[in-house]
């Protein structure tokens, strides 16, 4: 018999399989699957109909029958009144919810007159730095009508109180909100690296903001416990489902130890996965997740709440796998990729846009991005049955796999003691550098095509992008500094005098940000006071 | 064989900004590393000051800068004013991440002395460093 050397094909070194036929994480896939391979599989026990435990099928009895998933596209760039009018296009062109991308600054809690601020403002989002531009950013939007996530970490805390007190001036209560704030600080440490404080501080902050969400704001999802990041860092499928569900946990757990009932906080956690090119294995991923949280939040940590246990998703398509070349292969890659998400059961979408491995989208590009999702959800029929792969022999043996291989990460991090451990070890942090290292490896050895890139290459003329320009840097500049000169400065100065005591202490940090922010404190001096009582981490970079 | 008689090329790779995204950074530098180049990565969130500081420190042959955000032109340009400041001409910038094309001219009219655009190889760059690298290599 020929072996798949003499074939041409090239053996993976990480597997000993033919690299051929392996997903884009590594993993070997058989010729044909059968009834054997999943032959331990009891369909009550491990499956069950949509909307029952373990949930593996779906968190809904009638999934997209009922609704279809929110077509939740994020958007942020430049000044926040550029980024108002963007947000009014998206509503009108059938866009069901708001997400907001912020610029560097505001995510690292800078202000736009910031030294590290040269040429970041308004660039990768929107520049927000203080009360006075969330109220633009949201002007003529009614937040009791659409739901707003907030791509925001570290800062979260003050950007959640600045979007509560803009509803507050719309005659709405905390209690009227919905929506989310990213809040996901472990991933951050992990993979994306905006973190501000050490780890043990910004746990803290995080447990002080679902608690105050959990009195408060019944309608906020608290966080979004985020796999995207650690995807595009570089982690194979199984990593990014382990470290995501273990910073769960972490979450879980702090939340517990600080005294809080698990049924109380854990049905407004919900998760953000990313979904990537290997389209069965991303499925698996989906239906794994589910399964994990259901089992973990009842067994490890007695949650007797069904709402407990159903893992919630957004999901966005890979944007590491977009290319600069030839772009509009992109609407291609980011149909699949959505495709897998819905069949995957995810309750929101975003898709990228063609263009964005070269630049912020231009409306155009949006357009289509948004369209892919509604050809989805109106042509294809995808949408009409939950779970259509269910049953699948292929995708029942990979979700077991990545199942198994996610809960012998959980073993090796509670055995470091825990996730915030694990990260002060910079674990999770090699691990993912070693398969991005592996990845690149195998696309220069052709082991995996990308096309375009490495195969079907061809001369092309240069794409046309958005160009943002520096003006939007000194408009802000400009009026951050307005602000400060015109503010009750004393009132300013105790407010973050109070910040600093309760963040020495241990009150909830909600109030005093709250206070601060209504009297037009910026973020950078916010996040200036939590520096000076928490510090700054600095991490040992590995390569 | 020029190796052991040789000093080796000595890389900084650096991500300026307030980005935090690291992968082809750090990818980058592996792949430098294993091509048997002394590299130092500097770590998250360098200033130009610091960069070029730590180029002088390391007596670096090579800054590669890592910039994905959009700030490549007032950094590079603020890097390439330290460099000629301090006499260090003979120091090669190298700029890889997600770069209009559009701003390739002013930033090779700053000086710099390549470009990587998302999917180029690890090997471009070994090679680009390897083909400018003159007699003190």
């Amino acid at each position: 018999m020929k072996n798949a050397h003499e074939e041409g094909g090239s053996a993976s070194p990480a597997t000993g399989a033919d690299a051929r036929f392996t997903t884009i994480s590594g993993r070997p896939i058989a010729p044909v699957y059968r009834p054997q391979d999943v032959a331990g599989l009891d369909y009550a026990r491990d499956l069950g109909d949509p909307g029952r435990f373990p949930y593996t099928r779906g968190i809904h009895q009638t999934m997209y029958r009922g609704k279809v998933w929110t077509m939740r596209q994020f958007a942020g760039y430049g000044t926040a009144a550029q980024t108002n009018a963007r947000f009014k296009y998206l509503l009108e062109h059938g866009g069901g919810g708001l997400s907001v991308a912020f610029d560097l600054p505001t995510l690292m809690g800078r202000d736009p007159d910031h030294p590290l601020s040269l040429g970041e403002v308004g660039k990768c989002g929107v520049s927000v730095s203080s009360l006075q531009d969330m109220e633009t950013l949201f002007h003529g939007i009614p937040l009791d009508r659409v739901t707003t996530s907030m791509t925001i970490n570290s800062p979260a805390p003050m950007l959640l109180a600045f979007y509560i007190l803009v509803g507050e001036k719309e005659g709405l209560g905390p209690e009227d909100l919905a929506g989310t704030v990213q809040a996901d600080i472990l991933k951050e440490f992990i993979a994306q690296k905006e973190y501000i404080y050490p780890p043990r501080p910004s746990m803290r902050l995080v447990v002080d903001m679902i608690r105050y969400c959990t009195e408060r704001m019944p309608k906020w999802n608290t966080i979004s416990i985020s796999g995207y990041h650690i995807r595009e860092a570089g982690a194979t499928a199984a990593q990014e489902l382990a470290f995501t569900l273990r910073d769960g946990i972490e979450y879980v757990q702090w939340c517990v130890d600080a005294g809080l009932d698990v049924d109380s906080f854990a049905p407004r956690l919900s998760f953000f996965f990313n979904s990537h090119s290997d389209f069965f294995e991303e499925i698996a991923k989906f239906r794994a997740a589910r399964r994990i949280w259901a089992r973990t939040m009842r067994d490890r940590f007695g949650a007797k709440s069904p709402r407990s246990w159903m893992l919630r998703f957004h999901t966005q398509t890979a944007g590491v796998s977009l290319t600069a070349q030839q772009p509009y292969n992109n609407v291609v890659r980011t149909t699949l990729q959505a495709l897998a998400g819905v069949l995957g059961g995810t309750q929101s979408l975003h898709t990228n846009s063609l263009d964005e491995a070269l630049a912020l989208p231009t409306e155009e590009a949006v357009t289509i991005a948004l369209r892919t999702q509604q050809i989805i959800a109106h042509e294809s029929g995808v949408a009409n049955a939950a779970d259509p792969l269910g049953g699948s022999w292929l995708v029942e043996k990979l979700t077991n796999e990545i199942e198994a291989e996610a809960v012998e990460y959980f073993r090796k991090i509670d055995a470091m003691g825990g996730m915030v451990s694990a990260v002060e070890r910079g674990f999770p942090q090699r691990e993912i550098q070693e398969s991005a290292v592996r990845f690149q490896q195998a696309v220069e050895r052709k082991e995996k095509v990308v096309v375009g890139v490495n195969e079907y290459v061809m001369e092309e003329k240069p794409h046309p992008i958005l160009y943002i320009d520096g003006t939007v840097a000194e408009e802000q500049v400009a009026r951050v500094r307005a602000l400060r000169a015109s503010r009750d400065r004393a009132r300013v100065a105790q407010a973050l005098e109070d910040l600093k005591a309760t963040a020495r202490g241990t009150g909830n940090i909600m109030a005093p940000i709250l206070d601060a922010s209504r009297a037009y404190a910026t973020i950078g001096e916010m996040c200036d006071a939590l520096r000076g009582v928490f510090g700054e981490y600095q991490e040992q970079p590995v390569f | 064989m020029a190796e052991a008689t040789h000093r080796r090329v000595r890389v900084v790779i650096a991500k300026p900004g307030l980005d935090g995204h690291d992968r082809g950074a750090k990818v980058v530098a592996r792949a430098l590393r294993d091509a048997g180049m002394e590299v130092i990565y500097t770590g998250l969130r360098q200033s130009p000051e610091q960069i070029v500081a730590a180029a002088t420190q390391e007596d670096a042959d090579v800054i590669g800068l890592s910039i994905l955000s959009g700030a490549h032109l007032p950094i590079c340009r603020r890097v390439m004013e330290l460099l000629q400041e301090r006499g260090m001409r003979s120091v090669r910038v190298l700029v890889g991440g997600i770069i209009p094309r559009q701003d390739i001219p002013e930033l090779e009219r700053l000086g710099v002395a390549g470009v990587f655009l998302p999917g180029a190889s690890t090997a471009d760059v070994v090679r680009t460093i390897r083909e400018g690298a003159g007699p003190r290599f």
